[in-house]
């Protein structure tokens, strides 16, 4: 029996990742993520799952990616100040292909900024953050059946591809109420064990654009894993520019290659839509809001939202706006996505509408815009 | 085994042979006792797991035949924990030096000292960051030389057996590489206690060290480490002024209390719905 619960963004996000078999959380209080810290505490030692608070972000996500190697599916959940911390592990855990889940309820940034309002701030941060060339995958929900829903997705995900994955939402879905269903089984990815034995098994041999099979510590296989660029073995192999050059092109196409398969987005009113209004999370709401009465004013207008924000979904987004001549991208920052969208169509016409503050676009706000752009 | 080798042989990786580590360093030592140590508290060796920070000692368990991670700068003991909690039968040690525990890592050390978790960290203190090329760490003694301090350094040194003493640790020795049998049983006794274990290792980088503070061979550091080496329950009667120079060798701490990794399995064993009070390899798919 599928259940109904009236709960928090954060509250689904936990809900979400003990479903998909999230075992281990780690973590560090932070406005506005905490509850999902809290709800992991109270939630995971039901399941025998383990919850433990550490001194700060960074040792958040290394006693995740330990746990990971350990057996465990593991997550933590952070926000802007934190996440900056957490980019260093982030970089080894790209570089070591261990699959987590972080979620950035994102806030008013930079700095320490505005702990309880909401921004889509750290959106290139989640893709450039650490150092290095690397590919990871980011959802954004903008509803709290949406946290629930791409938080399962985001082991999924994590799992099939071993790597990082960010569910990058923001303080408005992640403290905003709103009905869900918790079905009652939902589809999870395992991680697979190797077919070779520890004797001939290579634990990072893999096709140039794919990842191979993940054995836990103890298993047997008696494995080096470490973040200098390693070979096939996982040996330190740092000063080959060959190995180097295969690894990190076979980490980022692992992802690159397979981005039609990774990539989601929502149409609306697209088809014979002239202008395109695109946005993602919560201002993705009053878009649709505004969208919808646009189209009872007659005014062409269509909507796309980004589920899937990284990799970005190039593909999707041009087949979505073949048929109109302008787009407006809704974000609350100062334009972060707005410079993708320009860069993946170059004949079209796209404007910024951006806001930052830690309020959320009202859909007049939008609608102005469509008017002043129908133009 | 080839004729007239280590019987320790077996527990390294030999296709990643020879080390990268200095004719004269302290690590062959430490990896040697580690061993014996290992042995002598009769640890599975299939059940071990090593962890690392970054720095040369964080190499050693790139050299050894069993699940290493070797992970960021100064931050092992936080894999480590993670890697505890999803397996508390592991045993679990961390191998790290001084830049790496007490410089960028000094956090994650208190704080694994405070929880009391049950991981073994043998710290090798050469006061001196050798990966990078000679410059000066928290353990650096005043007025020792470093690249980064060419007219010596300002700073106080931490006492690194003391700091982790005061945070929380339950077995805390301190020894040297000329004193390899007690320093065996110093590892025998941080494996063997259920919590937090801290071996401090005074070690001799040559390279680095030994060339700025006019101590270039490693006997001569040796030779320096065993003379100015005074035990601890000598120390203890000793004044402050008597100390000087010297190094402070022996147990700083035993004294077992409730272990972080027991509390939790606790917990859940209490709080576990589900029948199944352990999520061990729970990522994996059931036969």
């Amino acid at each position: 029996m599928s259940e109904q619960f009236f709960i928090q963004g954060n509250e689904a996000c936990a809900r979400g990742a003990i479903e998909a078999g999230c075992r281990f959380f780690a973590g560090y209080p932070i406005t506005p993520s905490t509850e999902i810290a809290e709800d992991m505490a109270l939630f995971l030692p039901k399941k025998g799952g383990s919850f433990i608070q550490m001194e700060d972000e960074i040792a958040a996500l290394g006693a995740v990616i330990g746990a990971v190697w350990g057996g465990q599916k593991g997550m933590t959940a952070t926000s802007g100040p934190g996440f900056s911390l957490m980019q260093e592990h982030i970089g080894f855990a790209v570089m070591t292909e261990t699959p987590l889940v972080i979620v950035n309820m994102q806030r008013g940034s930079p700095s320490t900024g505005q702990p309880t309002m909401a921004s889509q701030s750290d959106m290139m941060q989640a893709k450039w953050g650490s150092h290095g060339d690397y590919e990871i995958i980011a959802l954004s929900p903008s509803s709290v059946q949406e946290c629930f829903d791409f938080t399962v997705e985001a082991f999924n995900l994590a799992e099939k591809y071993r790597v990082p994955v960010m569910v990058m939402s923001d303080e408005i879905v992640g403290h905003m109420r709103e009905k869900i269903t918790i079905p009652e089984e939902v589809e999870i990815t395992y991680r697979q064990m190797p077919e070779e034995g520890p004797e001939t098994f290579l634990p990072f041999k893999a096709p140039s654009d794919g990842t191979s099979p993940m054995p836990a510590f103890g298993d047997g296989y008696k494995m080096h894993i470490t973040g200098l660029t390693h070979d096939e073995k996982g040996y330190p192999d740092a000063s080959n520019p060959e190995s180097h050059s295969k690894l990190v092109n076979r980490l980022c196409n692992k992802i690159r290659k397979h981005t039609d398969e990774i990539t989601r987005i929502k149409e609306e009113f697209t088809e014979d839509a002239e202008i395109i209004v695109l946005s993602y999370g919560a201002p993705a709401r009053s878009a649709l809001t505004a969208v919808k009465n646009a189209r009872k004013q007659e005014v062409k207008a269509g909507f796309i939202k980004l589920e899937t924000v990284w990799p970005f979904p190039k593909k999707l987004i041009k087949d979505a706006v073949v048929n109109a001549q302008k787009v407006m991208v809704v974000e609350m920052n100062l334009g972060q996505i707005f410079y993708e969208v320009e860069r993946v169509l170059p004949d079209k016409e796209v404007e910024l509408l951006p806001k930052i503050g830690g309020e959320m676009h009202i859909p007049t706000e939008i609608m102005d815009k469509i008017k002043d752009m129908s133009h | 085994m080839v004729k007239g080798e280590s019987t320790f042989m077996k527990y390294l990786r030999r296709d990643r042979l020879p080390t990268i580590f200095c004719a004269g360093c302290g690590n062959g030592i430490v990896m040697n006792t580690f061993f014996n140590g290992m042995e002598m508290a009769e640890v599975d060796f299939d059940n071990l797991i090593l962890v690392s920070g970054i720095g040369c000692s964080s190499r050693i368990p790139g050299y050894v035949a069993c699940d290493s991670l070797h992970t960021t700068h100064g931050r092992p003991i936080s894999f480590a924990t993670g890697i505890k909690l999803a397996n508390p039968e592991h045993d679990v040690a961390v191998f790290s030096g001084d830049g790496d525990a007490a410089a960028i890592g000094g956090n994650h050390l208190i704080h694994g000292a405070r929880r009391n978790i049950d991981i073994t960290v043998i710290c090798i203190n050469n006061s001196i960051y050798g990966m990078t090329g000679g410059q000066i760490s928290p353990t650096s003694p005043k007025g020792s030389y470093g690249t980064t301090a060419p007219y010596g350094a300002l700073e106080r040194p931490f006492s690194l057996a003391d700091l982790v003493t005061a945070a929380g640790g339950t077995y805390v020795a301190r020894w040297t590489t000329a004193h390899p049998l007690q320093l065996s049983k110093a590892i025998k006794y941080g494996l063997q206690n259920k919590g937090f274990s801290f071996i401090e290792v005074i070690s001799q980088c040559p390279t680095y060290y030994g060339r700025k503070n006019k101590l270039r061979s490693p006997i001569d550091m040796l030779n320096w480490m065993k003379e100015t080496s005074i035990n601890k329950r000598r120390a203890d009667k000793m004044e402050e002024e008597e100390l000087q120079g010297k190094i402070i060798v022996g147990e700083f701490q035993k004294k077992p209390e409730p272990e972080f990794a027991e509390k939790l399995c606790k917990l859940l064993e209490e709080q576990c719905v589900t029948g199944k009070p352990t999520a061990i390899r729970s990522a994996y798919q059931e036969d």
